[in-house]
């Protein structure tokens, strides 16, 4: 499975996430988030860029209770709680903007 | 496991004993513990005879093909787990010190160690 | 508490940290090739009876010692047990490690 941006294909398991961490680019992210029916903005931006920057760190994709915490830690308290993360990602922070940041899922994400 | 332990908190420990890469059970075991973190639990983690390699700085698995997985350690402080505990013997035979840790740990003595898991209500082996 | 080892002394460590945190009073149940550690005139002969003058109560699983021919030339004060025993055991103590 997968889905193809101007001539470069992208694996994707049956559950849409990407198979390559290295394939991401901006216009996967792009493609993904449509398909999630996600309209990117500057505030969704921060959050994939975090979730990138933390993997990058730790390896593993964080899980929300996690996320929330360290979002909050960098990006200030208002941010930091999962009303405001579930708004930009309806289907769960974790879930949703992890597939369109080009993560795995995460692990215990129930 | 039994009607009295929900909502009480149970002291669980997972004991490492092996290498990281030669066998899945250290990886197996850091994926437990992930999610066992999400029960809010008193866990901690012990590392001895040959799993205190587990935390060595400077894994780099590139050339051998396999996810490197040890930075996921120093995540463990935000999953609200951080009592590590490495036998201060398996260390020196190994010719390790602390400063060879990727994380910060407790260095306890055989002694200490055996009261630790003594004092568990749940052991997890790996 | 109850530690269970199930590696032959000889091709593994296991026997010998188990014996390193197991503490006064507490039980060791040897099962599967960790049978051979209870064999009079072996290497980890000292080490058992050391481990039972501190007090620790040391089992083997019989069937084991059965089926690798062991059953003749155990060391005196070991306790043997059968399957219904093991599970015994494991129900007796408050937790259990398997040194695997």
């Amino acid at each position: 499975m997968g889905f193809e941006i101007n001539g470069k294909t992208y694996e994707t398991d049956e559950e849409g996430y990407l198979v390559n961490l290295s394939e991401w680019d901006e216009e996967a992210a792009k493609y993904l988030a449509v398909e999630e029916k996600v309209d990117l903005t500057d505030s969704h931006w921060e959050v994939i860029n975090f979730l990138r920057e933390y993997y990058n760190d730790y390896q593993i994709a964080p899980a929300v209770r996690v996320l929330t915490k360290a979002i909050g830690k960098k990006l200030g308290p208002e941010k930091g709680n999962s009303k405001y993360l579930y708004e930009l990602f309806p289907y769960g922070p974790a879930k949703q903007a992890c597939k369109i940041a080009g993560l795995p899922k995460p692990t215990g994400c129930i | 496991m039994d009607e009295e332990s929900s909502g009480t908190v149970k002291k669980f420990a997972f004991i490492n004993r092996k290498a990281p890469y030669g066998t899945i059970y250290a990886l197996e075991s850091l994926e437990v513990v992930l999610i066992s973190a999400a029960f809010d639990q008193d866990v901690s983690l012990v590392f001895m005879d040959d799993g205190v390699y587990q935390l060595k700085k400077g894994q780099g698995t590139k050339a051998v093909g396999m996810k490197n997985f040890s930075p996921t350690y120093r995540a463990l402080e935000g999953y609200d787990i951080e009592k590590l505990y490495v036998e201060k013997e398996s260390l020196e035979s190994r010719g390790l010190t602390e400063e060879d840790l990727i994380v910060d740990v407790e260095v306890l003595t055989a002694e200490e160690m055996a009261t630790l898991m003594d004092e568990q209500d749940v052991v997890m082996s790996f | 508490m109850l530690h269970i080892v199930n590696k032959s002394p000889s091709e593994r460590n296991a026997l010998d940290s188990c014996l390193r945190m197991a503490k006064k009073g507490s039980t060791i149940l040897l099962i599967e090739d960790a049978v051979y550690a209870v064999t009079k005139g072996s290497t980890a002969e000292s080490k058992m009876k050391a481990a039972m003058a501190k007090d620790i109560h040391v089992y083997a699983l019989w069937p084991d010692l059965e089926a690798r021919g062991m059953q003749d030339t155990v060391i005196d004060g070991i306790k043997q047990v059968d399957y219904p025993g093991f599970v015994d055991l494991v129900a007796d103590n408050k937790n259990v490690q398997s040194w695997l």
